[in-house]
């Protein structure tokens, strides 16, 4: 609907994004669509703020630190950009892991960049480790005001010592893909709509 | 008949006594050995076939023996097919299937009364007419009196809706009558489609549809909440009535005639082609759904078919002497809808646990997994939202360009774009205590840890949880944590133990997919709202964290582009301030990139034309409002008509957005305070946001921005060029609609009490100088509230 400003053309390099993120050409224009929908001003980037103005992250504990992922470096993010980290959610086809080219690299919705994603969430600082401290943090946000201090740090010592392998007082990344290896972390972080 | 069968069955034994004696022996054989097993045919043959004869004479009784036509039965079908509203209703409500599937059956149920009267109505007419004199062009027309019938129910209570919608916005006066005025439109709609022979259910529909978001903007919250109780109550005495009716009328034997053919076969016939039915249209339908309908979906909406008492009501009104087999089929419809309304009523329930639970994996978490499944549901829900879970409509949006043009205009009253409510002295109020315990405290905004405000929930604040303090609070679906109690062992697994349920009890749960469906008989509030309560204000109160410490790092720097700003902000004065703040709209809010981004769009926006950020504005709102309606859509509890106003306040997007301004003005507003006193930076950028939040707010039409009162700080202040200057002298404007979101916690009791806040508020006032909030004007600036914060600080 409305396809007469969404025509594909519009989209600059859209090949190449689709060939890097794997989108199909309608998800590409929805998203393109939504692009622009978020870009209030047409300037051809997003800021922070046009993100924080979706009311539902207001009221999501890590709504916050989302946004902060779409803005690597710098305070805007293009359409590539934007596609880019919503590449990491499509949804894992069987196709995907058959045809893979073992020389190509991973495709962005691989579980293992999917679980690069989320452990970014946690590593603010980016050292490869999710120190208790960080972990601290992210109780902190995702916990609900009637669990005290006390209890958040006692939690928060015990997750980084159960998937602590190595004594280094840290969950690095190997050691949070171990420690997740049961979930189906393809599907929960998979969204249906994103082909 | 008795008598009979026990005579046969004496023969039998008779016969089987002679045949021991007449079974041919070869005599002095000895038998071959132990015997397990014989094979006696001929010594039960005889009882045997009589006995299977009997069987199928009896089967064959049951054979429906109705006399009645082809017509008849097609008469019979359509009054038995259409499912029931009330009866869907009363089961899903205790199902709490997901939005989406509540939406398909119920929304079934309720259009299908256009088909179900008129197939009704054609059927009737056909038996009335004979068969043998329907002609070719009967067809033709009774498929065009189904768009008849369907459309012009629609357009009756559409046009009821508007005038329902005209009148209530005049009302202000004399509130008594609103819910007079609501009701009785409402029932002229009914009646006035059952006078032109249209579907009234579909009429008394989109009266409700059509009208709401204007009524409800335009009724005063205690007539919201008379017009929600009543219609429970009513609708509650309704079904009770309809439901005894039905059990008397089946108990009343001289009114029916059973057949047990009949009864059978469409009890088996009504399940098997309704799944026909649904699998056919559902396979067709995932062609063109983004979200397909799974399996568990499927079955729960053929199963969910309820019939109910649309169904024995047309039944009884049968003409005996046109369809002589009234009486069999009215015997049927009671049965079938005792069936399908007991039994697949009461078992539809399980049957949906069975079937999902059959579908999760059972093993017990870690606390790893525990927390960072949560992580992952709040990761998607949040990545959802950012994508925009529902698409870019087309359609939607025109429509809602035209509702907000011409439509909200006429039908709202002009002050519910103004939030005007006795709420917002509440609010004010606890804006007001807020700022000043933050101030007492210090008032360093930077502090991450110390900011504790009286109305904000402070987790240092918790003396003790419980352990089965959490677990009755908890509540979580994915809380597995029961199996952990009984076998607790070691201290470390107590340990273990402990932590999980913290952890399942302390989380908050991510946005809820499969939402509680309306509720006839509850109001109630959620842990949901009390759950985006606490995070708003935490994220609120990180950004503006965030962006105070930015501000210092940049501000100084761009100090020349300040004044120029501000400049022109005089220049436009109070008259033209609508326009200032839609060319600033797209700065949005405070950020900590605000400040940048303020003067680069600053730059941009000298050049735009006013009619094009006009557009954007539009744009932006619709933009706004649609994620509104998403936003709406999660975790809300009630009925359709929320009464209870704190579940809309937090998530509505563009309150929510605008919200953020306003609760950081409140801040902002502290900010300024105590950055006069050390010689902080004023947040011009807040202000700026502010000023684009008010002519938002304006424009906005929703009808949650009724109940969240809106800060629309507009200070078109004089400021000096420098900014350490910082003293605010703003203005002072009678206007400001504000919101205050962490408030909320209190706004929701203070609801109830809002008479009794009255006289809190009047000792109150002499600090706060407050001023008479019964006018409202459009682009007035404010401050009024900045103004009354220095004031407050002083004393």
């Amino acid at each position: 609907m409305g396809s007469r400003s969404s025509h594909a053309a519009v989209i600059p390099d859209g090949d190449s994004i689709r060939r890097e993120t794997g989108f199909s050409q309608a998800s590409l224009l929805r998203l393109h669509h939504r692009f622009r929908a978020l870009d209030r001003n047409k300037k051809g980037y997003l800021s922070r703020m046009d993100l924080q103005q979706i009311g539902a992250l207001a009221v999501n504990p890590l709504g916050d630190r989302i946004i902060e992922s779409f803005f690597p470096d710098g305070q805007r993010v293009d359409f590539p950009g934007f596609v880019r980290v919503l590449a990491h959610f499509r949804p894992v086809e069987d196709e995907d892991t058959e045809t893979q080219d073992p020389k190509k690299p991973e495709p962005l919705n691989s579980r293992r960049n999917k679980l690069h994603y989320a452990f970014q969430l946690y590593d603010l600082d980016r050292d490869g480790k999710i120190s208790r401290h960080e972990m601290l943090q992210v109780l902190r946000l995702m916990v609900g005001v009637q669990v005290t201090e006390e209890q958040l740090e006692n939690i928060a010592d015990r997750t980084v010592q159960e998937a602590d392998e190595d004594g280094d007082g840290a969950v690095s990344f190997v050691e949070f893909t171990k420690s997740l290896e049961k979930m189906d972390v393809e599907q929960k972080m998979s969204i249906r709509i994103l082909k | 008949m008795l008598r009979a069968a026990l005579s046969l069955l004496a023969l039998p034994l008779a016969g089987a006594a002679e045949e021991p004696t007449q079974k041919p022996e070869s005599p002095g054989e000895p038998p071959p050995g132990l015997e397990l097993f014989r094979w006696q045919w001929h010594e039960v043959e005889a009882p045997y076939l009589v006995a299977l004869w009997i069987l199928v004479a009896s089967l064959a009784k049951i054979a429906p023996r109705v006399q009645a036509g082809l017509l008849d039965f097609l008469l019979f079908g359509s009054l038995i097919s259409a499912v029931d509203p009330v009866a869907v209703l009363a089961v899903f409500e205790e199902v709490h299937v997901n939005e989406t599937l509540f939406i398909i059956v119920f929304g079934e149920s309720l259009l299908n009364d256009a088909v179900t009267v008129v197939l009704y109505k054609v059927c009737n007419s056909f038996v009335e007419m004979g068969s043998a004199n329907v002609q070719a062009t009967d067809y033709l027309k009774g498929v065009a009196s189904l768009f008849v019938v369907s459309l012009g129910g629609a357009a009756v209570g559409l046009v009821f809706a508007f005038l329902l919608a005209l009148t209530t916005r005049f009302t202000k006066r004399v509130r008594i009558i609103e819910p007079l005025l609501v009701f009785l439109l409402a029932y002229a709609a009914y009646l006035t489609a059952e006078m032109a022979s249209l579907s009234a259910i579909l009429a008394v529909t989109m009266c409700g549809l059509g009208c709401k978001k204007y009524v409800e903007a335009n009724i005063s919250h205690k007539s919201r909440t008379t017009v929600k109780y009543t219609m429970k109550t009513l609708a509650s005495c309704a079904e009770t009535v309809i439901f005894m009716l039905l059990g008397i009328s089946a108990v009343d034997s001289s009114k029916w005639a059973w057949d047990s053919g009949l009864v059978l076969g469409t009890l088996i016939f009504i399940l098997f082609f309704r799944a026909l039915g649904v699998v056919l249209q559902t396979w067709v339908l995932n062609q063109f759904r983004l979200v397909p309908l799974d399996k568990i979906d499927q079955v729960v909406m053929s199963y969910g078919g309820l019939r109910g008492a649309v169904a024995f009501a047309l039944v009884i009104l049968l003409d005996r002497t046109k369809v002589p087999a009234k009486d069999y089929f009215v015997a049927t419809t009671i049965v079938v809808v005792f069936f399908t309304v007991i039994v697949q009523g009461l078992t539809i329930k399980p049957l949906v646990k069975w079937l999902k639970v059959k579908r999760s994996e059972h093993h017990k978490p870690t606390l790893n997994q525990e927390l960072h499944e949560h992580t992952f549901d709040h990761i998607l829900a949040a990545v959802e939202d950012v994508v925009g879970h529902h698409g870019y409509h087309y359609w939607r949006d025109r429509w809602e360009q035209f509702d907000k043009k011409y439509l909200s205009q006429l039908l709202m009253r002009r002050s519910a774009y103004r939030i005007r409510d006795q709420i917002w002295d509440v609010y004010y109020r606890l804006n007001i205590r807020d700022a000043i315990s933050f101030v007492d405290q210090g008032g360093h905004v930077l502090s991450s840890t110390g900011l504790t405000l009286p109305s904000m929930p402070s987790r240092n604040s918790v003396a003790e949880t419980s352990v089965t303090n959490l677990l009755r609070e908890s509540g979580s679906g994915a809380c597995l944590d029961l199996q952990v109690i009984d076998t607790v062992r070691s201290g470390r697994d107590r340990e273990d133990a402990v932590m999980h349920h913290l952890l399942c009890g302390g989380l908050y749960k991510p946005r809820r997919r499969y939402k509680a469906s309306c509720s006839r008989h509850f109001i109630s509030e959620d842990a949901q709202e009390r759950q985006d309560k606490e995070v708003f204000q935490q994220n609120m109160k990180r950004r503006l964290e965030s962006f105070k410490s930015t501000k210092h790092n940049i501000c100084f720097t761009k100090s020349k582009p300040r004044p120029r700003k501000t400049g022109r902000r005089k220049k436009d004065g109070v008259a033209n301030a609508e326009a200032t703040n839609g060319k600033h709209r797209g700065l949005g809010f405070q950020d900590t990139a605000a400040v940048i981004l303020t003067v680069e769009s600053e730059e941009e926006e000298e050049e735009s034309d006013s009619s094009e950020t006009e557009k954007e504005d539009d744009e932006g709102i619709i933009f706004v409002a649609r994620a509104t309606s998403e936003v709406l859509q999660e975790g809300k509890v009630s009925g359709s008509l929320e009464v209870c106003p704190s579940p809309r306040i937090i998530p509505p997007s563009p309150t929510c957005a605008e919200k953020e301004l306003p609760w950081k003005s409140g801040q902002g507003d502290l900010a300024v305070y105590v950055s006069s006193e050390t010689t902080k930076i004023v947040p011009v950028d807040m202000q700026t946001g502010w000023n684009q939040s008010i002519s938002s707010l304006e424009s906005l039409a929703s009808p949650p921005c009724n109940q969240a009162p809106i800060l629309t700080c507009l200070p078109p202040h004089p400021r000096g060029t420098e900014e350490p200057q910082v003293p605010l002298h703003l203005p002072s404007d009678p206007r400001s609609s504000f919101a205050f979101p962490p408030s909320l916690a209190k706004a929701g009791r203070s609801r109830s009490e809002s008479s009794a806040d009255l006289p809190q508020q009047q000792e109150l006032q002499p600090l706060m100088g407050h001023k008479d909030h019964t006018h409202l004007s459009p682009g007035t600036a404010t401050s009024h509230w900045c103004i009354q914060f220095n004031r407050g600080s002083r004393l």
